[in-house]
Parts: C-alpha cells; structure tokens; sequence
C-alpha cells in the first residue's frame, strides 16, 4: 500500500472511530472493541522486535503489566489522567525493554527469549510485595472522570486505545519502511553479515527492544481505567503472552499488516468465544491454531496470501 | 614502496584448548592481490574474521590505514573501508536484492550520488542487474555469491576479502567472478582473495601466503609458493591423496 491512501485511511478509521460513541449506545461494543484494540497495539508492538529483528518475546506480558501496573500507581498515588498515565507507561516499558535487551542481547537468540520469561516473573513477584499496590489481592482504581464528550468510562477507553492502535500501526510501517526496518531484518537473516555491512547490531536490538517494550507498555496502561480494578494475576496473564505472539505469527510477521490481520482475527473471535466458551477453552484453541500455523503455513495469512497471488499469475501466464 | 594499509602483528586466536590460528604476521599493501591458501581448517576464515572483527583476536595487534582496530567492532571496521564476502552466503532473506545493498549504504558517511544509483551500478558490475527486485531467496548459488562481493562493494571498501567467492561455480562462473575482482582492484581496491581452486588463485595473485593448522608455512609470488616442498606437501598432497 502507498503511503497516502494508507495515512488516508488511518485518519479516517481514527475519525471514524472516535464520533462512534455518538452513533452507538450500547457500551458492550466498546467494551469488547477495547480488547480488540488492546491486541492489536500489543501484536503491533511484538512484532518490532519478534517479527522484523527475529528476537521472540515469551514475556510480553511483563511489558504489559508495568504499563498496567505504572497507571495504577499515577491513579492512587496523584489521581492523573489518562494521557499522563499512557506517557509514563511507555518510558517505563521503553526502560524495561533497553534493560532487558541489555542484560540479554549481548548472547545470542535463545536466551533472550528464556530471559524475557523470567522477567515476567520477576515482576509478578516484585507486584505481590508491594502493598501500596494491593499486593496479591490487586487494587480498586478508580479513575478520574472521563470528559463528557465520550458518553461515558468505556466509550472513553475504547478511543483512547484507537488512537494508540492507530499510532502504534504507523509507526511499525514507518520503521519497516526505513533504514530501522532493514537493518532489523538484516539482523534477522544473519548478524555477522549484518555486522560486516556495518550495521550496529547490539545497538539497533536495543532500539528494538526500546519501541517494542513501550509499545506494549503503552498497551497496559488504559486498563486500569478500563477494569476499574487491577491485580498480578490479569495484568501479567498468560493468555497476553501466547496471544502476543500468536497474532503476528498467524498473520504473517514480515509487514505491519500481518499483526493487525492477526489480533483483528484471533481478537474478535476470542470475544465472541468468552461469551459463550471459557476462556481455558481459548488459551488451548489459540495454541492449537499457532501450531497449526507454525507446522503449515510458517508465514502466517500474508504468506498464505502472496502464495495464492503467485499460483494466479503462473496460471495466467501459462498460454 | 606505500605504507602498508593491513599490519597483521603476533595475532592468535584460541578455541578452548585449540590454537586455530597463530601467531601470525600479515602486510597488506593499497591496492594489492593477495591470495590466501591453505588446507580445510588451517585457519584462513578466522584470520579474516580476527581481520572483519568478527572474532577478537587473543593475542596480538591488528592494524589498519595507521589506526590500531585490535578491539573495534565488526560495524566499525566496515564504516572504516573493510569489506568482506562469507564463505557460505549470507544473504539477507525477506528482502530484495536491491534492499540488500540498501543495508550497507544506509550507513555510508557520504552521498554523492544517489543512492539508488550507486546500487544500480554495482548491480551491473556484478551481472546482477536482471535480478534487481527479485527476493534474496530465490537466487542461485553463483546469484547468491555474486550478491555477497556486491554487497560488499558497494560501500567503496578499500580492503575486499573474498572467502571462497568461486566455491562450487564453472569455469566461466569463475573467470566472470576472477573479471569482476580484477576490475575492482584495478580501481585501487585491496583484495584477499582465499580460495581453493589453485589455477584462479595464482592468476589473481600478486603474492601468496599459505596457512597449515593456523600458521604462516610460505609466502612469495605464487610460483615460489605453488612449488615450496612444504606447500607440495601439506596442500597438493592432501588433495593428490583424497
Ligand atoms: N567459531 C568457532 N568455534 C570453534 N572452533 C572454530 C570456530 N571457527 C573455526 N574453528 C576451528 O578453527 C580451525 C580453523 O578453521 P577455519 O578458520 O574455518 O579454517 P579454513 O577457513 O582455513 O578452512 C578449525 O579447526 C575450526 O574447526
Ligand atoms: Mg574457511
């Protein structure tokens, strides 16, 4: 896609979305929009690092969880509003992210990804120990009323997460479409290579690790807003883990495109499932469709896609 | 007589109980032809990378254009003019040809002509022109190694090591790729060229330096080191007997 129809039709679906509380009344749409949203911030943010640089976050929900926990804090402790709370959750998840790829990086691959486990661990563990923040048991937050406009708390969220989904998305085009793209991805496909071409690798994996962890960060912080009570056990969950990374591989990691295909998909239809199936249910079926991609189709429905389009144009050029 | 631009001093390179190279002293003059031979495993790709900076050495020093890199990183050396091909390619999959030598460029001090242009030219140098916005991974393996020099070219290098660039191609692959090295060095350019197949390896040289578990055993024209007694011994009897 070029890049005005594409920033044409972010604007609009930004637009769009943000007059929807003035057209729609019932406050469930938003409610499970939101989660939909939520995914697609948070694939976006994953597939910085995982998808374009190759390095897999197994802890995303570390990054999520300082978000959350970052705008629990800023609520209890100065009652700030929802801009101020998403700000600080993205330096904090950038933070997290540098630290993290700094301790890590310097050995290769694997490592990382085991490492990135134990910080979701880590930081579960520190949340449990501190009381000020409810401990095991979570916390009440009760946000600052949101401005009238927005119709009402869940109205309110659901926009300020468009605005973040549509931010988050171009961004990741506009590093896929410049020299940070292609040096992540020449990480990707062979460090020493990339090294020898005189790309900075340790260097541009921790400019990768710093976008992708804030991002995500960035992913946490509207919740406490949105659930209106926050504990370790929601804010660090498994099912954010496995879904971060199931997303952009179902989709397709190579382009931006293919984490939003996948959280639209897998998003949507874990909302319409929690309705009816628990969610249990879901974790084993999102594992059982990753694996299913992974064994059959390793690029996701962008590859799927572009292999479809090859078929097509040998068959139109046989005579 | 110039100023050598490589000054390789007492370098080794250990791995765990094993020397794989060393101590070793190598000069390397602006614009010359060395050919680099050697059995398998007597040291010749980690020697380039103690060189690329791939590998720290673990003893010795490593000096280039007058400034002691011993310790400066791979990307630096790069930026600093010296460039390398891999033995088996490497290609960057998930992206065009073109992307590839985008890669090096993006970090390229001057611009003097655009871009695109430069990549263009180099693409055409190497014979690669057609393939332009083809997908790394559907080249063959002569397209593939062809990618590797332009890659490594294109950033002007004045230091190109060419580790196997002929491996597994046809005479004509060959005398194309020996064509193609010639050219560049008649433009002042440096070259190393490691390589197996002894016919292209004299023909390119200027000077040769045979390498045995991971020290220096002849150096000369290559006359003097095709015909040393130890050489004979170590390299064209290896390859008599297997
Ligand atoms: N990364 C490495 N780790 C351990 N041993 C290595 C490594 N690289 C090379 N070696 C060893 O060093 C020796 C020299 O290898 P190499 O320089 O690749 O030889 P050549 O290029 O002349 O065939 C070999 O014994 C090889 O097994
Ligand atoms: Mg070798």
């Amino acid at each position: 896609m070029r890049t005005l129809p594409f920033l044409v039709i972010a604007a609009l679906i930004l637009v769009g979305g943000l007059f929807l509380p003035q057209f729609v009344g019932n406050p469930y749409y938003f409610f499970a929009g939101y989660v939909v949203l939520q995914y697609v911030v948070i694939a976006t943010g994953w597939n910085i690092l995982g998808g374009y640089a190759g390095y897999i976050n197994f802890g995303t929900s570390a990054f999520f969880g300082a978000g959350v926990y970052v705008a629990a804090f800023l609520i209890k402790a100065f009652g700030a509003p929802l801009p101020v709370q998403i700000l600080a959750a993205g330096v904090v998840g950038m933070l997290l992210g540098v630290a993290t790829g700094y301790l890590t990086l310097r050995i290769q691959g694997v490592y990382f990804s085991i490492a990135t486990v134990a910080l979701v661990v880590v930081l579960e563990t520190l949340i449990h120990n501190i009381d000020y923040l409810g401990g095991a048991s979570g916390m009440q937050t009760i946000a600052p009323p949101a401005p009238a406009w927005f119709g009402g708390q869940t109205q309110y969220v659901f926009c300020a997460m468009l605005v973040l989904a549509v931010v988050a998305v171009v961004a990741a085009r506009f590093i896929e479409r410049s020299w940070i793209g292609r040096s992540l991805r020449a990480i990707k496909a062979s460090e020493p290579a990339a090294e020898a071409c005189g790309v900075p690798t340790l260097s541009m994996k921790l400019v990768a690790c710093a976008i992708s962890g804030a991002i995500i960060a960035i992913a946490g912080a509207p919740y406490a807003y949105y659930a209106s009570h926050v504990d370790p056990l929601s804010a660090f969950s498994l099912t954010i883990g496995l879904n971060a990374l199931a997303m952009p591989l179902i989709g397709g990691t190579r382009s931006w495109i293919g984490p939003v295909i996948g959280a639209l998909l897998l998003a949507s239809v874990q909302q319409i499932a929690t309705v009816t199936i628990s969610s249990e249910f879901n974790i084993l079926a999102v594992g059982i469709v990753l694996i299913a991609f992974v064994v059959l189709a390793p690029e996701g429905i962008l590859g799927l896609i572009a292999d479809l389009k090859e078929k097509l144009r040998r068959r139109g050029a046989r005579p | 007589m110039s100023e050598p631009i490589v000054v390789i001093r007492g370098v080794e390179k250990w791995f765990g109980g094993l020397r794989a190279l060393g101590p070793v002293d190598v000069d390397l003059k602006p614009g010359e032809r060395l050919g680099l031979i050697g059995p398998n495993g007597s040291g010749k790709t980690t020697l380039i990378n103690c060189l690329s900076g791939l590998f720290v050495p673990d003893k010795g020093t490593i000096v280039y254009d007058g400034r002691d890199i011993t310790r400066e990183p791979a990307f630096r050396r790069a930026r600093m003019g010296i460039a390398r091909s891999f033995q088996i390619p490497r290609p960057f999959t998930g992206m065009t040809v073109l992307e590839n030598l985008l890669v090096p460029m993006d970090y390229l001090g001057s611009h003097e002509r655009s871009e695109l242009e430069r990549a263009d030219e180099v693409l055409a140098s190497v014979g690669l022109a057609a393939r332009r916005d083809a997908p790394a991974e559907s080249l063959s393996q002569l397209e593939l190694r062809k990618l590797e020099l332009a890659r490594a070219l294109v950033t002007e290098p004045k230091v190109l090591v060419a580790d196997e660039a002929m491996a597994g191609l046809s005479e004509n692959e060959i005398d194309d790729v020996l064509a193609l090295l010639m050219r560049l060095n008649d433009t002042g350019v440096a070259i190393i060229m490691i390589e197996h197949i002894m016919h292209a390896v004299m023909r390119f040289s200027q000077r040769m330096i045979c390498l045995e578990t991971g020290r220096i055993i002849a150096m000369g024209t290559p006359q003097d080191v095709a015909q040393d007694r130890q050489v004979q011994k170590v390299y064209f009897g290896e390859r008599a007997g297997a």
